[in-house]
């Protein structure tokens, strides 16, 4: 029972945004319309009965031959009500970007970096997307299905 | 006086620390600009480490994956060990014996003895304090004598296994253990005594790089870093995994969150981390250690030779790997540098179709130019020190 309430405060605050939940063994997570990731972000920061002050990590799934092709994922922590909480956003191919949240919670800054480094999803509004893991002259985004796993890449030399 | 000052040289200097640099233990590069000793600007650059651990990850079975984890955080491999078989137990749906949840509270706990033991070894070591790293490096050393025992290797342990465990305890191993520990502690007030109250240690410590409160949890600080700021969240207590609600234990807190806190707070996670060790060698109970289902744990070697059975689920294990239902889990443990999370998705096959590790030290280095600021060019050497920043974690 405990476990449910932010999904049903998100279902009544939010009734048009939210397109799916489950609570897969027992993890709560919600899948949101990607162009209002920033007001229900600001909202489970804020509201008082859920205030989810930490944001654990964001990630980005690859579902290489269904639309939307990707799902960035981001995972919530209250210290508060000490609940966890699971949000996605489908993000096709066509239009691979969404808002990014280093707004609300300065931490996904390098998330986000990392997120875009390995699946070439553009994070609008960050203030300093560039790739953190792999190289500036790194061709494609390894973490894609359609990346081959033996993949070689040019070798290249000092930046200056 | 005006031609001297049109003499000086204000211009910012940028003065490129790393990428491998005595300090930087663990391959990272720092890009200062510098207004002669103070940093008016850090930009931290990671990924000399990256070796495509989630790559990987997804062209190998489940089970396949648990060496790889000991590449993570490999001062503490066992707990990385503990956190993915946790986590593919989760998706699953299983739960081990009791036994088992028993060996992997000791080896999770001997693993933080040897991370905190190591972290502060080094961070006294780039201080000048030489003392206490070898004071430190000798115990970290026989507790790895333990872990070499237990399960073979001292560093890339590869000990968990989904479902179970390789082997049981060896025998007499309560015993050494405790043994080893006398040292440990003795070791410990050694080490207790030359920093603690250390002169020369505290001025290049206290008070720097401190942390309020509320900054260290939008940054996603967790474990040790962010205890000492004074938010007591430790993932064994608010969400209690294995056994560790039958424990007793204390977590320490700090005050300013300065690294001399963070410092304090590891000193004490230790002496907690030997009494939970004592603790369960007292509570565990005898039985099995591997859950007694064929389709998920390898049979014994003994049953694969003997029975018809054994051999086909050992081939179809081995061969196509386990296959847990489709579906999404996120699971944590308290790393020792703090939240250790798995996000898995399974799609139904062999392999995993999607591994995300939530590194703790990721969130702590991304601070780092927000606790440099305005601070000297030589606190960049404890507080890296203190963050503990551990390559194959951050850049996996």
């Amino acid at each position: 029972m405990e476990a449910s309430v932010t999904l049903k405060k998100l279902k009544e605050r939010f009734p048009g945004s939210i397109l799916e939940t489950h609570s897969h063994r027992g993890d709560d997570t919600a899948v949101v319309k990607k162009e209002d990731i920033l007001k229900i972000c600001t909202f489970l920061r804020d509201d008082e009965s859920l205030l989810y002050n930490f944001m654990m990590d964001v990630t980005a799934v690859d579902y290489i031959g269904k639309e939307p092709r990707f799902e960035v994922v981001y995972h919530l922590y209250s210290l508060r009500y000490n609940r966890r909480f699971r949000v996605k956003a489908g993000v096709p191919e066509s239009d691979c970007s969404i808002d990014s949240i280093v707004s609300i919670w300065v931490s996904a800054n390098w998330f986000e970096r990392e997120a875009f480094d390995m699946y070439g999803i553009q994070f609008k509004g960050h203030p300093e997307l560039r790739r953190i893991l792999l190289y500036e002259g790194f061709e494609g985004h390894p973490l894609r299905k359609d990346y081959p796993i033996k993949k070689r890449q040019p070798l290249i030399g000092p930046m200056n | 006086m005006s031609d001297i000052t049109k003499d000086f040289n204000t211009e910012h200097m940028v003065i490129n620390m790393g990428p491998s640099h005595p300090v930087t233990h663990g391959t990272v590069k720092f890009l200062t600009t510098l207004d002669g000793e103070t940093i008016v600007d850090l930009k931290v650059d990671i990924g000399y480490l990256h070796r495509g651990f989630e790559k990987m990850c997804e062209n190998g079975t489940w089970q396949q994956v648990i060496p790889y984890t000991d590449r993570l955080n490999y001062v503490s491999p066992l707990i990385n060990n503990v956190g993915y078989a946790l986590a593919v137990e989760k998706l699953i749906g299983i739960d081990v014996p009791e036994r088992c949840k028993y060996i992997r509270v000791i080896a999770s706990e001997l693993s933080r003895i040897c991370d905190h033991l190591t972290n502060i070894a080094a961070g006294g070591l780039e201080l000048g304090a030489f003392s206490a790293f070898l004071y430190f490096v000798e115990a970290r050393d026989i507790i790895w004598d333990l872990i070499e025992m237990l399960c073979g290797a001292r560093v890339t342990a590869n000990y968990v296994r989904i479902g179970g465990l390789k082997n049981d305890l060896p025998d007499n191993f309560k015993e050494k253990t405790l043994e080893v520990f006398k040292k440990v502690r003795s070791l410990w007030a050694d080490v207790d005594k030359l920093l603690t109250k250390n002169r020369i240690f505290i001025d290049r410590v206290k008070d720097i790089a401190a942390m309020p409160p509320d900054e260290a949890i939008a940054y996603g600080f967790t474990g040790p870093c962010l205890r000492s700021c004074g938010v007591p969240y430790d993932v064994r207590k608010a969400q209690p995994y294995l056994v560790y609600d039958r424990m007793d234990f204390e977590i320490p807190i700090g005050e300013t969150g300065d690294n001399f806190d963070r410092y304090l707070v590891r000193m004490e996670e230790i002496t907690q981390s030997l009494s939970i060790v004592e603790q369960a060698f007292d509570q565990i109970p005898p039985g099995p250690i591997n859950v007694d289902m064929p389709q998920y744990r390898w049979q014994s070697k003994d049953d694969v030779y003997n029975r018809i059975d054994s051999l086909i689920f050992h081939f179809k294990t081995v061969i196509e790997g386990i296959k847990p239902p489709p579906g999404e889990i996120y699971s944590a443990v308290e790393g020792a540098n703090g939240e250790l999370g798995f996000y898995l998705v399974s799609d139904g096959s062999g392999k995993p179709y999607k591994i995300k590790v939530r590194p703790p030290c990721f969130a702590l280095t991304a601070a780092m130019p927000r606790m440099m600021k305005g601070r000297f060019i030589a606190d960049i050497v404890p507080t890296f020190d203190m963050i503990n920043m551990i390559g194959g974690e951050c850049d996996r």
